[in-house]
């Protein structure tokens, strides 16, 4: 299927005060399109936490957003450094963030579960040294 | 309660929003976690909190939060307050702590954000 919109976002790494900017503009543009309720909310949260990750733990990545008629697909995609143990990683609690993160309110080890439990569909994909890729599907009614 | 009445009774300063302190609010939250508070957070409320940075507003504006509460006294950055601005978000500073301006909110009715009290078989 055609998406209706498709869009990309750079994500730097450790770039702290632009983080969710992304996201802020993913929420905008679905608002736009007549996207609401628990469809859209689930999407801002889900996109701020993969994108606060990318900031947080990657060397750099993107995050993309395509719209289809019947669903909401964001996929981001880093260069590194990959996740160990995806098994711990998803664990709720867990979480190697720095101090800067959390001083911002961030690195409870809250972000990958949240993120699952907000897409209809998750998958997660890593390799140490090569990068992270994260896809979530959203349902749309 | 409206959010005027959450004014009154917090004492606080309006720094944004004067035209929507009628709105009316059932619930609020207390968290300086943002991270927790994306995580079990999913209706329009309140958020009182101690943290004064950009993520704070970024939060409110991912769950469409209707107020954000300052504790302490604190009043963020002009840019920060821009940004609220921005998506039409009410912001008050009080100059009670977090746990006292929830208590006094508390006791005036307002109640948290519904979570499960009790313990799953699986945590117990
Ligand atoms: N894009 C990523 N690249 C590398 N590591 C990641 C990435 N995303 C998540 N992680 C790892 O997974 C852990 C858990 O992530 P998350 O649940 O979002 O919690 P938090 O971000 O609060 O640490 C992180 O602490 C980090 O070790
Ligand atoms: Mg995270």
């Amino acid at each position: 299927m055609e998406a209706l919109i498709h869009a990309s976002y750079p994500v730097a790494s450790a770039d702290y005060v632009s983080a969710g900017r992304a996201s802020a503009d993913i929420k905008k543009r679905l608002k736009q399109l007549g996207v609401g309720g628990d469809v859209l909310r689930r999407v801002a949260v889900a996109s701020y936490e993969v994108e606060l990750n990318l900031v947080i733990h990657s060397m750099g990545g993107h995050l993309d957003l395509d719209v289809y008629p019947d669903q909401v697909v964001l996929v981001s995609a880093d260069i590194g450094p990959g996740i160990p143990d995806l098994s711990l990683a998803m664990r709720e609690g867990w979480s190697t963030a720095n101090e800067e993160a959390r001083s911002l309110g961030f690195g409870a080890g809250m972000g990958l579960p949240n993120m699952k439990r907000n897409a209809d569909d998750f998958n997660i994909q890593s390799e140490v040294g090569k990068g992270t890729t994260i896809t979530m599907g959203f349902k749309l009614a | 309660m409206t959010i005027r009445d959450m004014v009154d009774i917090l004492k606080a300063r309006v720094l944004l929003g004067e035209d929507k302190l009628e709105t009316p609010v059932y619930t609020a939250c207390c968290s300086d976690l943002m991270s927790d508070v994306l995580a079990f957070v999913d209706e329009k409320t309140v958020l009182i909190t101690g943290l004064t940075n950009p993520h704070v507003v970024r939060t409110s504006e991912m769950l469409d939060l209707k107020c954000l509460v300052f504790a302490r006294g604190k009043v963020p950055s002009e840019e920060i307050l821009e940004a609220a601005a921005e998506q039409g978000l009410v912001v008050i500073t009080t100059k009670a702590t977090a746990f006292s301006a929830c208590g006094m909110l508390y006791e005036k009715g307002l109640r948290g954000v519904p979570v499960p009290l009790e313990w799953g078989a699986e945590e117990a």
